[in-house]
This record gives C-alpha cells, structure tokens and sequence, in this order.
C-alpha cells in the first residue's frame, strides 16, 4: 500500500529482453516494455525500427528468437497466433488483409471465430442449430457495423472487393473488434488514407469502445496529430530498442526522439 | 419459373439428342447449336436472368436436375452405352465434388485425384472378391481407406504451398500407378475383376425386366450413382453455406489474417484433404463395381488432370459447375470418335474455347449465401 496516491495500473502486457533477429538483422534487440491496462498506448519510431515486428511476435506470427511476453502474468512467448487469439488479443494490419472475394458479413464473422461452433455434424447436419447461431451473428454484425458506420451496414452481404480503402479498413476493424478483445492492436490505421478517413475512423473506433468495453489499445502510428489525441503514453523504438517513454509532449521534446527522426546534427 | 422450365426442357431434350446421336452430322450439328445458343444467350444476358430465376426459386436446379437425369435413364431404358455414359457422368461429378472442396475451399490442388479414385476401385476389387461384407458398405469402407491412404500425404501438403503442395500429389499419383503396375497380388498391369454390386442378395448386373419392359443393367447403378451424388452435393452444399466453408476460404485467401483470427490451418486443410478423398474412394469404387474391372491404366496422371480440368471447367468452388462440365468432358470425346484420332484435338479446343469466353469457368461460384432465398422481406 505504498502508492496509495496514485492508482496503481495493472500491466496487461508485458516484454523483457524481447530480441528478434532476422539472419543478420535485428528487428528487435533487447526489448523491454509494458501496456497498462485500459490505456491508449502510441508506438512510434522510423520505418524499419521494429513497431511491426513487435506486434508480429505479440501475436504469434514470429517465434522471438530470445526474450519472453507475457499478457496478463501468462507467457505467450511461444504460443501459436490462434492461442493468442483466443487469449482475446486481435489486430489490424498496415496492409489490409482481407479476403477480397468474400462478403463484408464472412470477414467480420470470421474474427468471431472462437464464439462460432465449428463443429462438423453441427454445420452439416444440423442446419437448423446452425441457422439459430448464424441469424445470432448477423445481428451482432450488423449492430457492430451500425454503432461503427450505419452507412456500411446496408452494404453487410457485398463484397469487400467492391467497396473504396476507407470501408475497408473500418471492416478490418470491425474483425478485430467483434470478439470483444481485452486489447487491440492498430498497425498504421492511417495508412492509405487521408487526414480526414483516420480521424473519422478513429473516432468510430472510441465510440465503440465507449459503449462495448475499455479494451486496451496500442497504435503504431506516424501521424503525430493522431497519437497527440488518442494516446496517454508513447514508447519510442529506434532500432529495435526503445529510445524514449513518456507522454506525447514528453517525447516530441525529447533529444534522441528528434534525432531519430531528423538524423544527426 | 417459365425461363426456368424452359430452359429445362431445353437442356433435357438436348441431352437426350446428344446422348442418343449416332452420326457425325448430329454431333456436329448440336456442338455448334450449344454455341450459338450460348452466343446468342450471351447477348441477351440469358445467365444474368436465370441466376436471378434460380434466386427466387432455389430448390428448382435440384429437383431439375435430379428429374432429368430420371427422364433421360428412362428413355435410354435399354441402351447400355448412352446409360454408361451417364452414370460416368455423374461418378466423375461425384470424384470432382471431392477435388472441389479441397481446390475450391482450402486451395490445395490434388493431381492425385484419379489415385484416390483408383484406390477406392482397387479397395472394392478385393474386399467384394475376397470378403463377405456387404457390397454397400464396401462402397464406404473403400471410401475411407482411399481417406486413410490420402493421410500419408498430409504432412507433405501441410508443409508445402500452392504448386508446391499441387507437386506432391502429383508425385503420389505417379508412385501410386507404378506401384500397381509392378505389384503382382494386385494384378500388376493386368488388373484385377471385380465382382458386380450385390445387394441384398440381388445381382446388380443382371439386368431387370419388368412386365417385359426390359431395363438395362446400369440403371441401378446409375440410380446408386444419383443417390450418392445428391449426398455429397448436399454435404458440399452445407458445408459452404457454414462456418466450416468460412473457415475454408479464410484459409485458401490469406493464411495469416486467418490464424491471427484462431483459424486453424492444418485443422482445416487435413479436413478438406480427407473429406475430399473420402468422396473419390466412394465414387472409385462405384465404378469399379459398374465396369467390372480395375487397371492401373484407368489411373494415369493425365486421368488425375481431367478430374481438375472438370473443376476449372465448371467453375472452381461452385459444385453446380460440376456437372455440366463434367457431361462435357465425359459425353464429347465419346460422340466426336468419327474424327477418330482428331477427337482429343477438338475436345481441347472446346474446352479452350469455353475458358475463352467464360474465363471463371461456366457457372463461377457466386457469393455465399448462408440461407439463399429466405431473406426477410422477400416474397414466396
């Protein structure tokens, strides 16, 4: 009971000496650093200084090559990115990743794919179950959609390959946000679109958080007026270590940030 | 629902005349009237209205077809070849709804296909020539040996991608004919009998005469055939329209974004792999039973390329594409044999003609949906 003045933040994830290396490149070099729980948490730093890779090992994709994660006190080090998943830790990419070909509805369903019943005999057999559960999902898709973007949600059975970036990015949200995660990972939500669609976006994203749960998040961004509004805290990483940790002034202000960005003087 | 029947009656009357055609100027004569129809049909947008016909009623293609095929056994009653002919059409549909689900649904092209459809061949040949099980349930217990053998090729195909995985069933498909053709307890080049399809003590191959109405042999078999294709059509169906076909696609789409989202790869295509073999060994040993005879020469690698070329030809992912393709590629090098050697040469450049102008195959998978036809606010 020693910061009884201060509230004491619960650190829902945590990295000690997390290093990855690539062959000769090290993506990740010695890493140390924690998300408190329900924050807003801005990860910055140059192309090529590690944000991506950091979440790639978060969620299972690469298997660091030393160093441990843990979420919520249990270690996720090595574990598959469905255990992740299913640990309720979901992501966006920089680069959308959606199935094309399919309906806005199936690649929102699909990040709900731990609620969904995968069962054989359940599909195949038992239509009339599985139409129960599919009706049931169609409307949390749609309400997701409507509390996200009404306008999207009179688009839920077209194909994603038909609709503009902006749309798709918000569907990409929408799969991450549907299985209600307890934190979300953002890679570069601006990127591809303008000034205008990310403030939109973002402001869909805190409304939904608003009414579902505060969910933890942690965004990789380069748009600094986005992480001045949206995050409380920004870690800096250079080369894979983090250089600087703090609050947007803190960090905008700080030495090695500058020249991390600007280069040597 | 007119356009519908129509064109029911339409493709009825034309199978009959094409299966029943027994010189070049009809042959001739209904090839260039499918291409003048789907020319024509082409310019007055006559697919976009049946897709919308067959929205509205989508149970009509079913029993269409189911009916048909009833028709068509009917009126060949007593001609074994045209009846042949069709019950292979539909074993082939049957194999190439196995291919479907694993190149349509997860993305792994099997060029072993005709492998999986000889083992089944092979399983019925001795399990029917050296056992007492009953000759149904040898259709699925050859089914699951053709499943259980399509198991060694798992782990190869788990760990390899797209051409590469396509690369190693084509190298099982290879050592799976010269292993028959050098094994001597399987027959070795020759081939083993196999005994007709016994059900309930009745021989199949015996023919049926009924009140002197004298049917042919192969109309069990070709009613065995229409059962067990209506089945692996409707376990095709349902699994598309359910989040095992969701699954599926995410898997054959974008395997990262999948297993970011609990998508378990392996899990699915082990059960895509297996499911689909299953379907081959079943249909392999039904035509076995029906021809009497297996070879290794029925199952050459340029056999496993025709079941996939049935695939594309239909449409990949849309079983319906199946089986018109599959009449095509079964029914017209049999009616062009008057140009003898030639026949192959034009076969091909029909198929290449077809993929000229329908280049996602005749009948391209449409948009899932979950529950087609039953939206609220739709009527009837």
């Amino acid at each position: 009971m020693n910061h009884t003045i201060t509230p004491i933040k619960n650190k829902i994830l945590e990295a000690h000496q997390l290093t990855m290396r690539f062959g000769g490149v090290t993506a990740l070099d010695a890493l140390d650093l924690h998300v408190n729980e329900g924050e807003v948490l801005g990860l910055l730093g140059p192309n090529g200084s590690g944000k991506t890779t950091f979440f790639n090992v978060i969620t299972g994709l690469y298997h660091a090559t030393s160093g441990n994660v843990t979420f919520r006190n249990k270690d996720l080090t090595d574990v598959s990115a469905q255990e992740v998943y299913r640990e309720a830790i979901t992501r966006t990419f920089q680069r959308s990743r959606l199935s094309l070909p399919l309906t806005v509805f199936d690649n929102i369903a699909i990040g709900d794919n731990r609620r969904l019943n995968t069962g054989l005999i359940f599909n195949l057999f038992q239509r009339d179950r599985f139409k129960q559960e599919y009706e049931k999902v169609v409307e949390q898709v749609n309400q997701l959609l409507l509390t996200f973007n009404p306008k999207l949600a009179s688009k839920i059975f077209e194909p994603v390959a038909s609709l503009p970036m902006i749309d798709r990015r918000r569907i990409e949200i929408c799969r991450a946000l549907i299985s209600e995660p307890d934190l979300l990972l953002l890679d570069e939500p601006s990127a591809g679109m303008t000034h205008d669609e990310t403030a939109e976006v973002m402001d869909d994203i805190l409304q939904v958080r608003e009414k579902m749960k505060p969910f933890t998040i942690v965004l990789i961004e380069h748009e600094m007026g986005l992480i001045q509004r949206m995050t409380e805290r920004c870690i800096v990483l250079n080369y894979g270590r983090k250089i600087a940790e703090g609050t947007y002034d803190e960090i905008v202000n700080n030495h090695e940030v500058q020249v991390a960005y600007l280069g040597q003087e | 629902m007119k356009l519908l029947i129509g064109t029911f009656i339409f493709s009825l009357v034309y199978s009959i005349l094409l299966l029943g055609s027994e010189n070049q100027l009809e042959v001739a004569a209904l090839v260039i009237l499918a291409f003048v129809v789907s020319v024509v049909g082409k310019k007055i947008g006559l697919m976009e209205s049946l897709a919308r016909a067959v929205h509205e009623h989508p149970r009509f293609p079913a029993y269409a077809a189911i009916g048909g095929v009833l028709i068509t056994a009917l009126v060949f009653h007593n001609s074994h070849f045209a009846l042949m002919m069709l019950a292979t059409v539909l074993i082939y549909s049957i194999v190439c709804l196995g291919l479907n689900i694993q190149f349509g649904y997860v993305g792994i092209v099997n060029f072993a296909g005709a492998a999986f459809f000889g083992i089944g061949s092979y399983t019925a040949a001795i399990l029917a020539t050296h056992t007492a099980i009953p000759h149904l349930l040898v259709l699925f217990i050859a089914a699951g040996i053709s499943a259980l053998i399509g198991s060694i090729l798992i782990y190869p195909v788990l760990r390899t991608r797209g051409h590469y995985a396509a690369l190693v069933t084509i190298a099982f498909g290879i050592l799976f004919r010269n292993f028959l053709e050098v094994n001597d307890t399987l027959g070795g080049p020759q081939g083993l009998k196999i005994p007709p399809l016994t059900i309930f003590g009745w021989n199949l191959s015996d023919g049926l005469d009924i009140g002197g109405f004298e049917l042919s042999f192969y109309i069990p078999y070709l009613l065995i055939a229409l059962i067990l294709l209506v089945l692996s059509f409707r376990i095709t169906r349902n699994l598309e329209r359910s989040w095992i076909g969701l699954s599926m696609d995410m898997v054959r789409t974008d395997e990262i974004a999948a297993s970011t989202f609990g998508v378990d790869i392996a899990h699915w295509k082990i059960v895509a792999f297996t499911l689909g073999n299953f379907i081959a060994g079943m249909a392999g040993a039904l035509y076995g039973m029906m021809t009497a005879y297996v070879a290794p020469n029925n199952f050459t690698f340029a056999d496993s390329l025709i079941l996939v070329s049935i695939v594309i030809l239909g449409g990949i992912g849309n079983p319906w594409g199946i089986i018109p393709a599959a009449a095509i590629v079964v029914i017209l090098p049999e009616k062009l044999q008057f140009i003898q050697e030639y026949r192959f040469l034009l076969y091909a450049i029909v198929v290449i003609l077809i993929l000229l102008f329908r280049p996602d195959g005749l009948l391209p998978r449409r948009i899932r949906e979950y529950f087609p036809g039953k939206k609220s606010g739709d009527a009837g």
